[in-house]
This record gives C-alpha cells, sequence and structure tokens, in this order.
C-alpha cells in the first residue's frame, strides 16, 4: 500500500455564485522515497490539492473521495487528530517564508515548538535538537542564528528555517508549495539542492507545488499537470515533458520564454484565459481554449486514458502530438 | 546606431544612509549602485539582470527621476532631469512612464479603468473629459481592450488583462520611454506569453524604447538589444545577449545562467 493516495478527490467550495468544484476526479499516489510535481497555472488546483492533504481547505469547503495516509482516511479525520499529524508526520513549506514565520518568536522557539508538542521534549531537548536541524539546513552560525528574529535573516536563510520546522519531526511526507518562487535563482537552486538531499537521505515522500516547468524538469520523478481543478496528464516527468500529449501541457510549454529564442520571436500563446471556478464547463475544463475540441469534449468529463505507456495518463479525446507550432515565427 | 541616445546615464552611482547603529557614530552607509553608465537610443530595448539588492530597482528609480543620484547624470535627449526645475521635470515625465511588477498592487481597486488610464493626461496634460476619454479608448485598443472596458473596476480583470492596463496608464502619455521593473515576474507562463507579445508589438507600432528589469533571463534574451549584469551595485558584464548569454565571460553571469532551472538538460522547444 502506497504512503498516500489520493482517490477520485472533489472539492466543492461556497463561492457568491453557488458552490463550484475547486477539485474534480484528483488521484495520484506518492510513496516513500518518491517525488511528485503538481504544475500548472493560478487556479488550476494545485494549492487545493496541497491544501486539502494538510486538511487546511477553507471554510465551508466540502471533501468527497478519499485520501489514504498511511492506512488512515483523512478526508473524514476529526480536527484533533488532523493536529496530531500536521507538522508530525506531514511537513509543509510555504512560498513566502517571511508570512509562514512569526516575526514575534525567535527562530529557534519556532523550531523547538514541534518538538514540544508531537514529541514531548522538554526545552533544552527542543532547543538543542533545533540547533541541530539548523545545521542540517545548513544555516551559516545556527548556534548564534537560534535566538534571532526572522526580520534579522535574508528569504534563503528564512526559507531554511521554514524546513527546518517542517523537518523537525521526521515527517514521512513532505509537502512543498511553491517552496523558492520567492527567491533569487542562485538561492532557488540551494534551497532545492537541500530539499532533494533531504528527502533522499530520510526517505520522505516530497510533493513539490510549482508552476516552474525548468523546476519540475530537474527536481521530481513524475508529474501531475492541472487545469480547471483537474489532473489533465500525469506520469514520469521524463515522459510527460517529451512527449506532451495533452494540448495544455503542449500549450504551456510553448508559451515559455527560454534563452535562445530571437530577438522579437512572438511566443505562442494559449488563446482565451483560464474559467472561474463557478463558470468550469461539465466537459472538459480546457476545450473553450482547445483548438482540437469537438462537440463531444463539452458533453462529459473525459476519461483518463493511457498515452503511450501505461504509466502515463492523460485525460484528452484527442491526445498526442500538436501541429507544429504555427505561432512561433520571428516577427 | 547613429545619432543622440534617447537616454544616456553618466557614472550613476546612489548611496543610501541606513539606521545609526550607535549613538555616536556616523550612520553608515550602502552603495545600491555604482558608476552605471549606459545610452540607449529610440526604439530599442535594454534588460538590466541581476539578483535582489543588485541595484536594479535603484537604476530604474533613478532613469525615472523618483531619486536623486549620489553621483552621476541622466539624461534624457540630452538633458539632464536633476538639473530641471519642477516644472520643467512635471514635462519632462510625460515622456517617460513606469510599469511595475505587481498588477493587482500598482492599480488602485477604487478607480475605473478609465479614471485610471487618463489620469496621467489629466494631470500632465490637462486635457479635457472628452480628450481623455477618447485617448483611454483609443490606448486601450492598442493593449488589446475595449473601449467597454473602460467603466469597469480592476477587479473585474485577470492579472493579464491587468498588467495590460497598467501598460496602457503607461502609453497614454505617448511616452519615448518606458521603464519595466519586472513587468511579467508576477503573470503566469500563458499570460507573461501575451504581455511580453504585447510588448514587442508596441514597439514595433509606436517605436518604444524599453529600460527592461528582469530577473528571468529568457524574457531579457528574447525582448532586448543589450544587456547589462549587475552585482552589488556594479556592472560587470554587458553585451548583446545572444552573446552574453552563449559566452557568458563574467563568473557572477555564468552563475546566474547555471542556476536556471531546466539548464542542465534542456527542454525541447
Amino acid at each position: 500500500m502506497p504512503l498516500l493516495q489520493v482517490t477520485d478527490l472533489r472539492v466543492t467550495l461556497p463561492t457568491a455564485r453557488g458552490p463550484a468544484a475547486a477539485l474534480r476526479e484528483v488521484g495520484f499516489t506518492l510513496d516513500r522515497g518518491q517525488t511528485l510535481g503538481l504544475i500548472g497555472e493560478s487556479g488550476c488546483g494545485k494549492s487545493m490539492t496541497a491544501l486539502a492533504l494538510m486538511g487546511l481547505l477553507p471554510e465551508g469547503a466540502q471533501v468527497q473521495g478519499s485520501i489514504r495516509f498511511d492506512g488512515t482516511e483523512l478526508t473524514t479525520l476529526p480536527e484533533a487528530d488532523w493536529c496530531r499529524l500536521r507538522g508530525n508526520r506531514i511537513g509543509m513549506v510555504f512560498q513566502e517564508p517571511m508570512t509562514a514565520l512569526n516575526p514575534l518568536h525567535t527562530v529557534g522557539r519556532q523550531i523547538a515548538e514541534p518538538l514540544r508538542l508531537h514529541r514531548g521534549l522538554d526545552a533544552a531537548a527542543a532547543r538543542a535538537e533545533a540547533l541541530r536541524l539548523l545545521e542540517r539546513v545548513q544555516l551559516p552560525q545556527a548556534r548564534a542564528r537560534l535566538d534571532a528574529w526572522p526580520h534579522q535573516l535574508s528569504g534563503g536563510q528564512r526559507q531554511r528555517v521554514v524546513i527546518a520546522i517542517a523537518l523537525a519531526c521526521k515527517p514521512d511526507l513532505l509537502i512543498a508549495d511553491e517552496p523558492t518562487t520567492a527567491l533569487d535563482v542562485t538561492i532557488q537552486r540551494e534551497v532545492l539542492d537541500l530539499i532533494g538531499a533531504l528527502v533522499r537521505e530520510s526517505r520522505m515522500a516530497l510533493l513539490l507545488v510549482s508552476h516552474n516547468l525548468g523546476v519540475m524538469a530537474d527536481r521530481v520523478e513524475r508529474v501531475a499537470v492541472m487545469y480547471g481543478g483537474m489532473v489533465v496528464e500525469s506520469g514520469p516527468t521524463a515522459r510527460v515533458f517529451g512527449e506532451r500529449a495533452h494540448p495544455y501541457t503542449q500549450g504551456l510549454f510553448a508559451a515559455r520564454p527560454r534563452l535562445g529564442l530571437a530577438r522579437g520571436t512572438r511566443l505562442a500563446t494559449i488563446a482565451g484565459r483560464v474559467p472561474e471556478l463557478a463558470d468550469l464547463p461539465a466537459g472538459c475544463p480546457f476545450a473553450p481554449r482547445c483548438a482540437r475540441a469537438g462537440d463531444d469534449c463539452r458533453a462529459a468529463l473525459p476519461a483518463a486514458g493511457t498515452a503511450g505507456a501505461a504509466d502515463h495518463e492523460v485525460r484528452c479525446l484527442r491526445p498526442g502530438a500538436a501541429a507544429p507550432a504555427a505561432a512561433e515565427v520571428p516577427a | 546606431m547613429s545619432g543622440a541616445p534617447l537616454l544616456a546615464a553618466e557614472g550613476l552611482g546612489k548611496r543610501y544612509r541606513l539606521p545609526r547603529e550607535h549613538l555616536f557614530a556616523a550612520a553608515p552607509e550602502v552603495q545600491a549602485l555604482e558608476d552605471a553608465s549606459f545610452t540607449l537610443h529610440a526604439g530599442r530595448s535594454l534588460g538590466i539582470v541581476g539578483e535582489s539588492g543588485s541595484g536594479k530597482s535603484t537604476l530604474a528609480r533613478l532613469v525615472m527621476a523618483l531619486e536623486r543620484p549620489s553621483a552621476g547624470r541622466v539624461l534624457l535627449e540630452g538633458r539632464d532631469l536633476n538639473a530641471l526645475d519642477a516644472a520643467a521635470l512635471r514635462a519632462e515625465r510625460a515622456r517617460m512612464q513606469m510599469v511595475f511588477q505587481d498588477p493587482y498592487g500598482s492599480l488602485d481597486p477604487r478607480r475605473t479603468v478609465l479614471q485610471t488610464v487618463a489620469e496621467p493626461l489629466a494631470v500632465l496634460h490637462g486635457a479635457g473629459r472628452a480628450e481623455q476619454r477618447e485617448r483611454a479608448a483609443e490606448v486601450l485598443d492598442a493593449v488589446g481592450l475595449r473601449a467597454t472596458d473602460l467603466p469597469k473596476y480592476p477587479h473585474e480583470f485577470s492579472g493579464g488583462q491587468r498588467q495590460r492596463i497598467a501598460i496602457a496608464r503607461a502609453l497614454v502619455t505617448r511616452p519615448r520611454l518606458i521603464v519595466a521593473d519586472e513587468p511579467v515576474s508576477a503573470l503566469d507562463v500563458s499570460v507573461q506569453a501575451q504581455v511580453l507579445n504585447l510588448m514587442q508589438d508596441l514597439q514595433d507600432r509606436y517605436g518604444v524604447t524599453y529600460l527592461f528589469i528582469s530577473h528571468d533571463l529568457a524574457v531579457v534574451d528574447l525582448v532586448c538589444d543589450e544587456v547589462l549584469v549587475l552585482q552589488a551595485g556594479r556592472i560587470v558584464e554587458r553585451g548583446h545577449p545572444d552573446r552574453l548569454f552563449r559566452a557568458p565571460e563574467h563568473p557572477y553571469t555564468r552563475r546566474l545562467l547555471e542556476a536556471v532551472p531546466g539548464a542542465a538538460r534542456p527542454l525541447a522547444g
């Protein structure tokens, strides 16, 4: 049995215009030592999926389907049990290290908090362990930094502290939601290297949420591409990024500026815009923006099918290679 | 390139004073920018790359005459912006506009698109209502929005559309120079592509000149004719993007390039 198994997850949110499905038929598995990436644009449901896995969905959200974590069903878990899980067996790293840290507590105290809460360590033991963790995330002058305040640290250093907190109780699953989006590229690389090394060392499972295709290509074994609250394509990263069976995956790649393009090249764009939750169509969410869509696409959600290999799934009635990108002509 | 440059920076420097650490000690200073010189010709784009704290935004603020340089001069069409009196500088501001990173923060949520886009006209040109409306409709059309969007509020638009509104506001005075400080960094990939295409179309059509600040090397490579690499307030390398990104000479430029995610295993186009 995998460590994490998400099946047919559906999250419905109340909106001003009635209930709207933020996630539909989301499913994936993740085992110890494995890495999975969720990729997509704002509003695609990747962060909502991460929140569902942490029991932090917005007020009034309704959850259907199943999230099984190490044999326990999470969708029906009482809040008290969630509190025993979060920060203990499931660690979290968020995008903005400044808002994730409490500005009124020292770094050492914030790292010690989960240790005292979940592990029952006394103050001295928790402080010693906090120092060990700061050294493990390679924060320079760790001993002096135990008593530092978050504002005294740079963005990269703060993110190291957040990672130290997430790792304090040796979680089985680490969820990192855009952990480096607020950081410079060179710092981004250091932080991602660190997360990768820690995941390998302690055989944690890593769920990495990002909108950055390059980060995904470098860092995770498998990816799930999300659009409109659904996983539209998933499989081993090299295969999904190499074959790009879903028209949305193809659109994402074509729209990306990359080094070496001629000056003045116009990027291929995806027509239309991301629909609002309440406006999601009954059929394939991408159909209104898709050149290949037919009436059958608009009628019902396409089922997940395999594309080439058994572990490469795509939800599209007309998957496969795109016509050559016509828009990529130098102006 | 013949003729006088549209914009020239000569030995530009900026020091900021930090809070005093001890009562009787002199306040420490930080050199945010040091001895930066460059020229930018009309209709061209100059890219500025570097990490946070490298002085990119300080450079933008000096070029826009939002701050006085500690050293050096900024010349717009040969006129030293800091030698002008307040009225002359105000007149000059119509010829240079700025686009900011976050279209959620740079548009006033309580003002309609018409109010936002037409404000520079009212302030800088003293234009009447009818002319304001007409020019606002014209620039909205240029950025791919409609005149029917004029009475709407920012929350009715997506991130990409908001950045179009911010660009329309910058264009409305028909400026020669647009300083764009990370204009696409807050946008999703597919929206970013639309805004980059738009900025290039506007350059082709109206001959707009861009000072384009970004930490994203691929974006700068796409839209710029020349690139400056800033590190800790100093220009460490400059050149044509083809040369600079293919054969970087300075170790810092190389480090930036190597850190681009996906660089090790380039994803095929």
